[in-house]
C-alpha cells in the first residue's frame, strides 16, 4: 500500500484532523485507490509547460488606499463562539 | 579555535498606508480590538483579498532604493499554519515571485571598510493579529484575539547572511530603517513594532567555508536588543560547541530582562507550509514604465544628499550627517539655504535654536512653528544689522512661542537694534560718569574691566545697542 | 396554472397585469415548499417570514410602476451563498448556527432587483459531492424519483425546480455541481464562464474552479438570471470586467449553420444506452434545426479528473483552514488547550468526504509532494485548456452529455468515492478550462429518469450556447415534462 497509516496521521495533523482508528484504517485505504488513480498525470509528458493558477488571463486588479467603514464589533463578533468585551477568547497554548 | 559569525537579517517593515493591504479597513493603531475589522481581515466565509495599490508603489519604492531589480510578474502566495492570530489559517505572502530581488546596501563600520551587504529579496505580506494574554479580565485563563492588526501590509527585506558582527548587523538596521522613513513607507516606531527584526545566526570556524547550523531569534523590536540579543547568542554558540555540543535550529526569543535569549518551545514538527500560488488574487504585472515613473518620483534618499550637503554645499561631515537624520530635516534646512543662502550659517541655527527649541519642547521637526522663510528673514536681519546676534535668540524665541514672523517680533518688543553712534554715546556717558572707579582702574591698565562696561552699556540699551558700535566707542572714550 | 408551475417570465407577467400579487405568490410557494418537503427535502432553511417581508415590498415596487423581469419573483439559493440576516450554513455542521454579517454579490444583486428569498437550499457539505449525500442536514432527493440522487453538489436547487418549489434557484459549479444535478433533475443549469459571476461571499471549496450559476425551468428564465448576476465585482479580483449582453435579445438567434463539435472523448463505449439514444436523438434534431457537425479530438480529456482532484482538493484544504473554531462556527466543547480545541472542533464538525477531501489536499501540497502532484496537475490543466482552445478554433459549440448515467440509487455509490468522482468526467474539463457550459434537458430513460445534454462554448460565449439551446428547447418537448410530486 502506498499510503500508510503513518501517511493518513500526518496529514490529519497538519490538517488538524482527528481520526479514529477505524477512519484512519478507511482513509488511508480510500486515499490509497484515490492516489493511485490521480498519479495517471505522471504518464504525460509537461516538459515547457506552464502551470496554469488562473483559468482566465487576468492581471493586476487593485483598490485604491482609501478607508471603508468596517462592519462594526456587533458584526465582527455576532458569530464568536466565546466572547470577551471585544475580544474572541481562546484556550491558551499548552506548550 | 577562532569562530567567525554569520548574521542574516529579516526585518518586517509596516507600511503606512491608511488601509490595509487586503481590504479597506484602517490601519490606523491603538483602536478597541477588533473594531477596524470586515469580512476580509476576518476571514469570514466567502470573503475575498483584493489589493492595495499604493502597498504595491510602497515595495517598488522600498525596491528601487535597496538597488534590487523589480520582478515583472510577481504572484502572491498561501502560506498555510493554524493560529488563532491567522484568521485564515493561512497567511497571504509571497513565495517563488517576489516584488523584488537582488539588492543590496553599503555599510561601513567604524573603522571598517565599506562593505556590500546583500538584499536577497523583499516582498509583500499580511500581518497576523494580535493575541493578548490575561491581562484583560475574563482572559485569565486563556488568551484574547484583536484582528486589528490582521492585514495590515508589511514588506518582508531578507539579506544575504552576509553580516559578521553585531554592530555590522545594527549598522545595516540603521541604514535600513532611515531609508524606509525616508521614503515615507514606514513610520519607524520600533516600539510600536513597525520595524521588526528577525536575526540568523550562526557561527562557523575562520577559515571554514561551511556555514554553522543557525538559530533565528525572533522579534527584536530595538537597536540596542538587537545588538545584545546578537552578542550573547554568538556567544551561547560558541560555549556550546566548544563544550562538545552542537547548534540545533530553532526559533528563540531575546529577553531584555536578562540580555538572553531562550528557545521558544516549539510545536511538535517543523512547518510545512505548504506554499501555492493564492487563486484568489491574479499575477502582479509591473512594466517598465511603471517602475521609471516611480524611480523618477522618488526622494534624494538620505545618502545622497549627505554627500551632496558635503561636496556641493561645503558643510563638514558631521553638520551633514545631523543634517540628514530625517528627510523632513533635511528639507528643512534645504529650504532654509534657499531662502537665505549661507549654508553654514543655516546649519548651525537648524543644529543648534532649532534642535535645542524641538527637544525641549517635545515637538518634531514637521511641526516646528518657525517656517524656513522666517528663520531665513532673521538670519537677513542679523546681516542688515537690524539686530544683533544675541538679541536674535530672543526674537527667535518669540516666533517659536507665537508663530510670528521675525520682522512682527522686533516691532511689538521693540527690539531694533540700535547703531546710533550719537544715542549710544550718550550711554557710556551716564556710565562712565556713574562709575568713575572703574573708569580709572581701566584706565591703570586692568584690561578686564572692559567687560563691566560693555555689560553696563548693553542692560541700560536692554540689549539692543549694537556690538560693534559699542565696542568702538567705549574703546574711544575709555581710552579718552 | 399554478403559480409554482410558472416560469420568471410567465410570473412575472402575472405579477405586471396584477393578475396576483408576490406576496400571493410567495404564499402558494411557500405552500408548495411544505407540502413536498418531506419527499424531497431540497431546503435547509425556509424563511417564511423574511420571504412575505420581501414579497410585501415587491408589491409596492410593483405597484409605484417598478416591476423589472426579477421583483417580486419567489426564488431559493444554495446554502453556500451567504445571505446577512439568514442563517448559512454550507451543508456542513461546522456551520449550523452561522448568521452571516454580509450578503453574496451575486444574491445582492438579486435582491436589488426586487427578488424574494424563500429559502436556503440543500447541498454535499462545502460543495464536496455529485449526490447531495454528505449533507449534514440529510439528503436530498430526486423528485422524479425520491429513491434516487437529485445529483451535487447543487442537489437541492435542482429538486426544488423539479418539484417546482422555487420560480428559479442560484447554485454553484466547480466540477459540474450545476449542471449534472440539472441534468438528473429535468431542468436547465448553466455554469458561467470562470469570472463571469462574482464569488465574493460564495463560501469558497476550490477557488480558482468555483463559479456561480442559475438554474431554470428553461432557457429564456436562464437567461434573465444571468443578466441579473453577471457582471464585474470590485471585491472579486478575480471576476472580469467586460460588458454583460443583453442574454434575452439574442436567444431566438437559430442554429443555421451553427458548428457543433462532437469530442470523441466523451462518446465512448459504456456509455448508458439511455444516455446514447437522446445524445442521438439530440444530434438529429439539431441537424433538423441547421446546424453543423465536426468530429473534434480533446485528447488530455483522460485526465481531467485525476488533474481536478488535485487542484481542487488543495485548494479546499486551505480554504477550510479557516474554519477553526476562533471566530465563528462550531467550537467542540471537549477541548483542552488551543491546539486540541481547533483539531477536535473540525473533528466534530466536517463530515467524512470533507475530511477525505482536505487531507488529500493536503497531501498533495505537501513538502516532498508538491512538485510530482499540485505543479504537475496545473500544468495537465494547461494541456487541457489547450485542448479547448485548439478545438474552437474549428467549432462555435460543443455537444456533449453531462453524466455517463442518469441518476443513481441513493447509497449506490457512497462507499466507493472513486467511483463517485469518476462520474463527473464530461463535467470536469469545462471548469478546469475556466469555459462555460450549459446543460438542458434532453429525454429520459425508460425508467423514466432526466437525461440532460451538455452545450459547452467558448470562454465568454454564454449568448452562442444559450442560443443553441433555445433552439434545441423550442423544438422539443422535454422541458415541458413534470415530475409527477
Amino acid at each position: 500500500m502506498k499510503i500508510t497509516i503513518a501517511d493518513v496521521e500526518h496529514v490529519a495533523r497538519l490538517a488538524r484532523l482527528e481520526l479514529t482508528d477505524d477512519e484512519k484504517n478507511l482513509f488511508a485505504g480510500q486515499m490509497d485507490a484515490i492516489i493511485g488513480y490521480v498519479e495517471k498525470i505522471k504518464e504525460l509528458d509537461t516538459n515547457g509547460v506552464m502551470p496554469t493558477s488562473h483559468a482566465v488571463p487576468m492581471e493586476n486588479a487593485f483598490r485604491e488606499d482609501e478607508v471603508r467603514p468596517s462592519i462594526g464589533l456587533e458584526k465582527a463578533l455576532g458569530n464568536a463562539p466565546h466572547r470577551v468585551g471585544s475580544f474572541f477568547k481562546v484556550p491558551k497554548v499548552i506548550e | 579555535m577562532n569562530y567567525q559569525p554569520v548574521i542574516g537579517l529579516e526585518v518586517h517593515v509596516q507600511l503606512k498606508t491608511d488601509t490595509k493591504i487586503f481590504c479597506g479597513c484602517s490601519t490606523q493603531f491603538g483602536s478597541e480590538p477588533n473594531s477596524q475589522t470586515c469580512p476580509v481581515c476576518l476571514g469570514l466565509p466567502g470573503a475575498l483579498p483584493v489589493l492595495n495599490k499604493k502597498v504595491v508603489e510602497f515595495a517598488i519604492k522600498a525596491g528601487l532604493s535597496t538597488n534590487c531589480s523589480i520582478t515583472p510578474r510577481s504572484i502572491f502566495a498561501r502560506k498555510n499554519y493554524f493560529y488563532p492570530d491567522l484568521p485564515k489559517g493561512y497567511q497571504i505572502s509571497q513565495f517563488e515571485d517576489p516584488i523584488c530581488q537582488q539588492g543590496w546596501l553599503d555599510i561601513q563600520v567604524e573603522g571598517a571598510e565599506l562593505k556590500r551587504i546583500g538584499i536577497t529579496r523583499i516582498h509583500m505580506e499580511e500581518d497576523a493579529g494580535k493575541l493578548v494574554h490575561g491581562d484583560v479580565s475574563g482572559l485569565d485563563d486563556g488568551s484574547g484575539v484583536d484582528l486589528n492588526r490582521a492585514c495590515t501590509p508589511l514588506l518582508e527585506v531578507v539579506s544575504e547572511p552576509d553580516l559578521r558582527s553585531s554592530d555590522e548587523a545594527v549598522f545595516y538596521l540603521k541604514k535600513l530603517h532611515q531609508i524606509v522613513t525616508w521614503l515615507g513607507i514606514c513610520d519607524g516606531n520600533m516600539e510600536e513594532g513597525s520595524f521588526r527584526c528577525d536575526a540568523n545566526v550562526s557561527v562557523m570556524p575562520i577559515g571554514s567555508g561551511t556555514f554553522g547550523t543557525r538559530a533565528e531569534i525572533k522579534n527584536v523590536n530595538s537597536f540596542k536588543f538587537v545588538k545584545q540579543a546578537i552578542e550573547y547568542e554568538i556567544q551561547r554558540q560558541i560555549d556550546l560547541i566548544e563544550d562538545g555540543g552542537t547548534v540545533v535550529q530553532e526559533t528563540r526569543l531575546f529577553d531584555p530582562n536578562s540580555g538572553k535569549t531562550r528557545s521558544m518551545r516549539s510545536k511538535e514538527e517543523a512547518h510545512d507550509y505548504r506554499y501555492f500560488p493564492d487563486p484568489d488574487l491574479v499575477p502582479l504585472v509591473i512594466g517598465d514604465d511603471w517602475v521609471e515613473r516611480t524611480r523618477q518620483g522618488l526622494p534624494e534618499l538620505p545618502e545622497k544628499r549627505r554627500l551632496r550637503f558635503v561636496t556641493e554645499l561645503g558643510l563638514p561631515e558631521y553638520d551633514a550627517e545631523v543634517l540628514t537624520a530625517s528627510r523632513a530635516l533635511a528639507e528643512y534646512f534645504e529650504a532654509g539655504v534657499e531662502a537665505y543662502g549661507n549654508p553654514k550659517l543655516v546649519a548651525n541655527w537648524v543644529m543648534g535654536e532649532i534642535t535645542r527649541a524641538i527637544n525641549d519642547s517635545g515637538t518634531s521637526i514637521e511641526n516646528c512653528p518657525v517656517a524656513p522663510s522666517q528663520l531665513a528673514d532673521l538670519l537677513k536681519m542679523i546681516d542688515s544689522g537690524t539686530i544683533s546676534g544675541k538679541i536674535a535668540k530672543t526674537v527667535f524665541d518669540g516666533m517659536w512661542q507665537s508663530g510670528k514672523a521675525p520682522q512682527a517680533i522686533v516691532e511689538e518688543q521693540g527690539l531694533v537694534q540700535v547703531s546710533d553712534s550719537t544715542h549710544i554715546e550718550s550711554i557710556i556717558s551716564e556710565i562712565m560718569t556713574a562709575n568713575s572707579g572703574q573708569v580709572e582702574e581701566y584706565r591703570g591698565g586692568k584690561e578686564k574691566v572692559f567687560g563691566f562696561f560693555v555689560g553696563q552699556v548693553m542692560k541700560a540699551s536692554r540689549g539692543k545697542a549694537n556690538p560693534t558700535v559699542v565696542n568702538e566707542l567705549l574703546l574711544k572714550m575709555l581710552n579718552g | 396554472m399554478n403559480v409554482f408551475d410558472m416560469t420568471i417570465n410567465a410570473l412575472h407577467h402575472a405579477l405586471k397585469d396584477k393578475k396576483i400579487s408576490s406576496f400571493e405568490a410567495t404564499g402558494a410557494m411557500l405552500a408548495r415548499i411544505e407540502s413536498v418537503e418531506p419527499q424531497v427535502h431540497s431546503f435547509i432553511t425556509v424563511a417564511s417570514e423574511q420571504a412575505l417581508t420581501a414579497a410585501g415590498a415587491a408589491d409596492q415596487r410593483i405597484a409605484s410602476g417598478d416591476c423589472g423581469m426579477l421583483t417580486g419573483i419567489p426564488l431559493a439559493i444554495k446554502d453556500i451563498f451567504l445571505t446577512e440576516g439568514i442563517r448559512t450554513t454550507c451543508g456542513s455542521h461546522i456551520l449550523k448556527n452561522f448568521m452571516p454579517p454580509y450578503s453574496a454579490t451575486s444574491w445582492e444583486k438579486l435582491q436589488e432587483r426586487g427578488a424574494v428569498l424563500l429559502g436556503k437550499l440543500n447541498q454535499d457539505e462545502f460543495a464536496m459531492g455529485s449526490s447531495n449525500e454528505s449533507s449534514a442536514f440529510g439528503p436530498c432527493r430526486n423528485p422524479w424519483d425520491t429513491s434516487r440522487i437529485p445529483g451535487g453538489s447543487s442537489g437541492g436547487s435542482a429538486a426544488a425546480i423539479a418539484a417546482r418549489q422555487a420560480t428559479a434557484t442560484l447554485g454553484t459549479d466547480t466540477g459540474g455541481s450545476i449542471r449534472q444535478p440539472a441534468s438528473h433533475c429535468g431542468c436547465v443549469g448553466l455554469k458561467p464562464t470562470y469570472g463571469r459571476v462574482s464569488r465574493y461571499g460564495v463560501i469558497a471549496y476550490a477557488s480558482s474552479l468555483d463559479q456561480v450559476g442559475p438554474l431554470t425551468r428553461d432557457v429564456a428564465d436562464c437567461a434573465v438570471m444571468l443578466e441579473a448576476i453577471a457582471g464585474h465585482d470590485p471585491k472579486d479580483s478575480t471576476s472580469v470586467d467586460t460588458p454583460v449582453p443583453d442574454y434575452s435579445a439574442t436567444l431566438a438567434l437559430g442554429v443555421k449553420g451553427i458548428k457543433i463539435g462532437l469530442p470523441k472523448e466523451y462518446f465512448i463505449d459504456g456509455l448508458d444506452p439511455d444516455v446514447q439514444t437522446s445524445m442521438q436523438s439530440a444530434i438529429e434534431t439539431y441537424r433538423r434545426l441547421g446546424a453543423e457537425f465536426v468530429d473534434i479530438s480533446l485528447p488530455h480529456t483522460d485526465y481531467a479528473v485525476a488533474t481536478y482532484y488535485l487542484i481542487a482538493t488543495a485548494e479546499a484544504s486551505s480554504n477550510l483552514a479557516r474554519y477553526d473554531g476562533v471566530r465563528f462556527g462550531h467550537r467542540s466543547e471537549q477541548a483542552e488547550g488551543l491546539i486540541n480545541m481547533m483539531t477536535k472542533t473540525r473533528s466534530e464538525g466536517f463530515g467524512a468526504e470533507v475530511k477525505r477531501r482536505i487531507m488529500l489536499g493536503t497531501y498533495a501540497l505537501s513538502s516532498g509532494y508538491y512538485d510530482a502532484y499540485y505543479v504537475k496537475a496545473q500544468k495537465v490543466r494547461t494541456l487541457i485548456m489547450n485542448d479547448f482552445i485548439r478545438a474552437f478554433a474549428d467549432v462555435d459549440v460543443m455537444l456533449t452529455p453531462v453524466a455517463p448515467t442518469p441518476a443513481f440509487k441513493i447509497g449506490e455509490k457512497i462507499n466507493d468515492p472513486l467511483q463517485m468522482y469518476l462520474s463527473d468526467i464530461f463535467t470536469i474539463p469545462v471548469n478546469l478550462a475556466g469555459t462555460c457550459a450549459i446543460s438542458i434537458p434532453a429525454g429520459f430513460s425508460t425508467d423514466g429518469l432526466p437525461i440532460g445534454l451538455q452545450l459547452i462554448g467558448k470562454p465568454f460565449g454564454e449568448v452562442s450556447i444559450l442560443q443553441a439551446a433555445y433552439a434545441f428547447e423550442q423544438a422539443t418537448e422535454w422541458h415541458t415534462r413534470k415530475a409527477k410530486i
